[in-house]
């Protein structure tokens, strides 16, 4: 297991501080690490594309594959242009990917993917899964969740991982062969089942209060965020009304025609510059929903170590129980009710050799429990060690990431108020002409 | 003063107005002799046509001669003499009603009046009465006109203090605008308005034309509109024009500035649910804390310049807009009321065509209407000129002063969003030096 406690100098593609409006496609903070796989392959989604083919019988669905595309770190360092490996990929693929790495490291917070469908949409923001600017973000977001995933201590090195971004043909067989669904299928039975943990780790319990209070917090920011997009929306597409009515009125003036028209271009372009505005804060929004999906997946986490944690005080308490019938076997003294005590007592004594083939019985239960309360218990240290070293690490990178975010955001309101100055500035002079 | 509507107060309508006597100094940069000319009568042309020849040589060219420097809009200071202010709303309560008054505070140094200063207070309603006597004493001068009665639709209480306040403005407007021109500053009733106690007030309402004679009036003007005028000179016509698609853009802008308000108010209000979501956040966080704190405080600034930003819209650009569309109908009025007078005349001439007796005794009355209405024509077309500037400078004014509202907005939030970005770069030189040096 590769230790990735030291966080070296982040690369970062931290965006311009004078150029708020680069679109920041890896805007993860990747860690540095010799081992990962990001250090020794670039990785990109390069590009999406609309296909069409066969889902069921007679049935044609068109849906969107994305290309990946990989190059040896060490080429593109040296400036060679080599053409990269490509393979298409679409978003299910992507998924089952997640899935099969969500059953096999429970211990990671595992980076989400983007959201399967829009949601907080503001009105002029298209619901649609084949709109362009949602596949062009739905691409980025992709992007991001390989680089995460190549920049893991521990998933970097998976193969599956590896063959998903090397071999485009039989993969999908590859990973069912791992047998990875069945325990898919229990993963989730156990973390949606209600179940009472006595002595669950207290950091962990505070990491799924943290994750539960990060859910609700994000998404609330991001239901207000779209309705404040919507309304911002509407206060700059009414002043292209000014534009137009500039316009007729200047037709009628005489002095006056010439400023009219002009400031009406300036009302114009004012009302028309919010698109660009609002698309690049739907990158923030992006940022904000990566760690709402997040949350989810830190909290599965800790679900994790209460599932273990039970699993263990099941085993526990089975052992100690059974330790204890065999004591009241052994010595007849009845301390613990049990059927077979209370038959015995209505139905007369057991012999001598029923005694004999129920302690037999119980000594290799108990041989058998002990051996599962020792698996359980490393199962369940081993959880605990290796799953609070990865929420450490994602704590890290969330606070690294969000302030990178905030920052960004601050960049953008910025460029916001610059062009506001400069629009309404230029409409002062053609209004001062009037 | 400014303006220069080349007239002298005489209206043929209003015998009960006498002509302050000083009322020629008023009339500042005329030439007494262009005066003279420009009202000699030419009892030779009675057919209508000639009124297009007659005002070749109108005040409106005349005017031009003495046209006001359009770079200044400024009133000359040291020309001005009559000082009103409108303000210290406040509600009177009685069994019958309740009423907001208004006081009214003028300081003058012009002669007619006894004093130079008053002190008065009055309602509503007398700016109402004020307006309406201008109107019937001058018909075909453009009197600014007064905010509108409860307007309901914007579902605005009659004692809210928003609209108090508005119209508190608005009537202060109006009584400027009146001590600005150089006729209408010098009504008798103005006078009466700005001085007189409460009970004279009153009692002075009670008098001038009777009922009977404003009804003659009105018959008179409802017969002229049936038949119409036929031969209305050009200048009028296109004066018309204007007036029909002015009001409709001044309508346009109107809305156009109500609903960004409107707009800008639900901004608002989701920015009320918005901001707090950071702060919120910022409880479960520790090292993003203080990020967090900042992004929101930078919310909250930007809410309270936005707030500022939309009180400049409905107190300074939407009622200036406002006021041009209610003026369009003032506009309209007084070209019909011009309309009228010429269409009575013409009908006169009519008359004289076809009689034979009693024709010194039409003749006379014909001239009389001649006057009446180059008298009319002339002032409207002054009053016209004078209008068209204090519009263009008013509106000019009004948008120069909501851009550069909205300059200063962004500029306010661009700091506020700058010294956020400060208080970041300082705390990452801090991070990195613990994380082993970054950018």
């Amino acid at each position: 297991m590769a230790d990735a406690q030291r966080e070296d100098a982040a690369e970062t593609d931290t965006p311009n501080a004078n150029d708020a409006q680069e679109k920041t496609t890896n805007s993860t903070m990747v860690e540095d690490s010799s081992t990962t796989l990001l250090k020794r392959m670039e990785i990109t989604v390069a590009e999406a594309e609309k296909r069409t083919g066969k889902k069921a019988v007679n049935m044609q669905e068109t849906y969107t594959v994305y290309l990946i595309e990989t190059r040896p770190s060490s080429a593109v360092n040296e400036g060679q242009s080599v053409a990269p490996d490509a393979l298409w990929r679409r978003y299910s693929e992507f998924e089952l990917l997640r899935n099969y790495l969500l059953v096999t490291y429970p211990f990671i917070v595992v980076p989400p993917l983007p959201e399967k469908r829009a949601e907080f949409v503001w009105h002029k923001l298209s619901a649609d899964n084949m709109d362009p600017d949602f596949v062009e973000r739905r691409r980025v977001g992709l992007e991001t969740f390989l680089l995460r995933v190549a920049s893991h201590p521990v998933m970097s090195n998976d193969k599956i991982f590896y063959h998903f971004l090397m071999q485009e043909r039989g993969w999908k067989e590859v990973v069912y062969d791992t047998g990875f669904q069945a325990k898919a299928d229990s993963r989730l039975r156990a973390l949606n089942a209600t179940f009472r943990v006595k002595n669950p780790d207290k950091r962990f319990m505070e990491m799924k209060h943290y994750s539960d209070e990060l859910q609700s917090i994000t998404s609330q920011l991001l239901r207000a965020r779209a309705r404040v997009a919507d309304r911002l929306y509407g206060v700059y597409k009414v002043h292209g009304n000014y534009g137009r009515v500039f316009s007729e009125w200047s037709a009628i003036e005489k002095e006056m025609g010439d400023g009219l028209q002009s400031a009406g271009h300036h009302m114009d372009a004012y009302a028309a510059s919010i698109d660009d505005i609002l698309e690049e804060e739907e990158h923030y929004a992006d940022q904000i929903k990566e760690y709402l999906f997040f949350a989810e997946a830190l909290r599965a986490v800790c679900r994790k170590h209460e599932l273990s944690q039970y699993e263990l005080e099941t085993a526990s308490l089975d052992l100690t129980s059974k330790k204890l019938q065999r004591e009241e076997l052994a010595t007849g003294i009845v301390r613990t009710f049990s059927f077979k005590g209370m038959t015995t007592k209505l139905f007369g004594q057991e012999t001598a050799d029923q005694r004999e083939a129920r302690l037999k019985l119980l000594e290799e239960q108990i041989v058998e429990g002990e051996e599962t309360v020792r698996e359980k218990t490393a199962e369940c240290e081993e959880h605990v060690h290796s799953g609070w070293e990865d929420m450490q690490r994602f704590k890290e990178q969330k606070d690294r990431d969000l302030r990178e975010a905030f920052i960004n955001y601050a960049y953008m309101q910025m460029s916001m108020c610059k062009k506001g100055i400069q629009m309404w500035s230029n409409a002062k002079e053609c209004f001062s002409k009037m | 003063m400014s303006g220069n509507v080349a007239d002298s107060a005489v209206s043929p309508t209003t015998p009960a107005q006498t002509i302050p006597a000083d009322l020629s100094g008023q009339m500042l940069e005329l030439d007494e002799d262009d005066d003279l000319e420009v009202f000699s009568k030419d009892t030779t042309n009675t057919d209508g046509r000639s009124f297009s020849a007659s005002m070749q040589t109108s005040p409106g060219s005349m005017i031009n001669q003495y046209k006001f420097d359009e770079e200044e809009e400024e009133e000359d200071p040291g020309a001005k003499d009559l000082f009103i202010t409108v303000d210290n709303p406040e509600s009177h309560i009685t069994t019958i009603e309740t009423f907001i008054t208004y006081r009214v505070v003028t300081k003058t140094t012009r002669s007619e009046f006894d004093s130079s200063e008053y002190e008065v207070r009055r309602r509503y309603q007398d700016f109402l009465w004020l307006r309406g006597r201008l109107e019937e004493a001058h018909p075909t001068l453009i009197v600014h006109p007064l905010p509108e009665k409860f307007v309901m639709k914007g579902m605005v209480e009659r004692f809210n203090d928003d609209f108090i306040e508005t119209r508190r403005r608005a009537l202060h407007r109006f009584l400027n605008r009146i001590a600005e021109h150089p006729i209408l500053s010098c009504n008798e009733d103005l006078k009466v308005f700005l001085s007189a106690q409460a009970w004279e007030l009153a009692s002075h309402k009670k008098q001038g034309p009777g009922f009977l004679s404003r009804m003659g009036e009105t018959v008179r003007a409802v017969a002229a509109s049936v038949r119409g005028v036929k031969n209305r000179p050009e200048e009028f016509n296109s004066i018309q024009e204007y007036v029909e698609s002015f009001s409709q853009k001044m309508t346009s802008l109107d809305r156009i500035t109500q609903r960004i308000v409107k707009e800008e108010r639900e901004y608002l209000e989701e920015m009320k649910e918005y901001a707090p979501t950071y702060t919120l956040w910022s409880g479960s966080e520790e090292e993003l804390a203080e990020p967090l704190k900042g992004v929101a405080n930078c919310l909250d600034r930007c809410f309270q310049e936005t707030e500022g930003q939309v009180r400049q819209l409905s107190d300074c650009l939407a009622p200036t807009l406002h006021e041009y569309v209610l003026s369009t109908d003032t506009l309209k009025a007084v070209l019909r009321r011009r309309d009228n007078m010429q269409a009575e005349l013409e009908a006169k001439n009519e008359v004289l065509a076809a009689k034979r007796a009693d024709r010194d005794a039409l003749k006379e009355e014909i001239d009389k209407l001649e006057d009446r209405v180059e008298w009319a024509n002339n002032a409207l077309k002054g009053d016209w000129n004078r209008w068209q500037r204090s519009m263009r400078s008013d509106l000019k004014d009004a948008f120069v002063s909501t851009a550069q509202k909205n300059v200063d907005y962004y500029e306010k939030c661009l700091s506020v969003w700058e010294s956020f970005l400060l208080s970041m770069r300082a705390d990452v030189g801090g991070v990195d030096q613990q994380a082993g040096g970054d950018s």
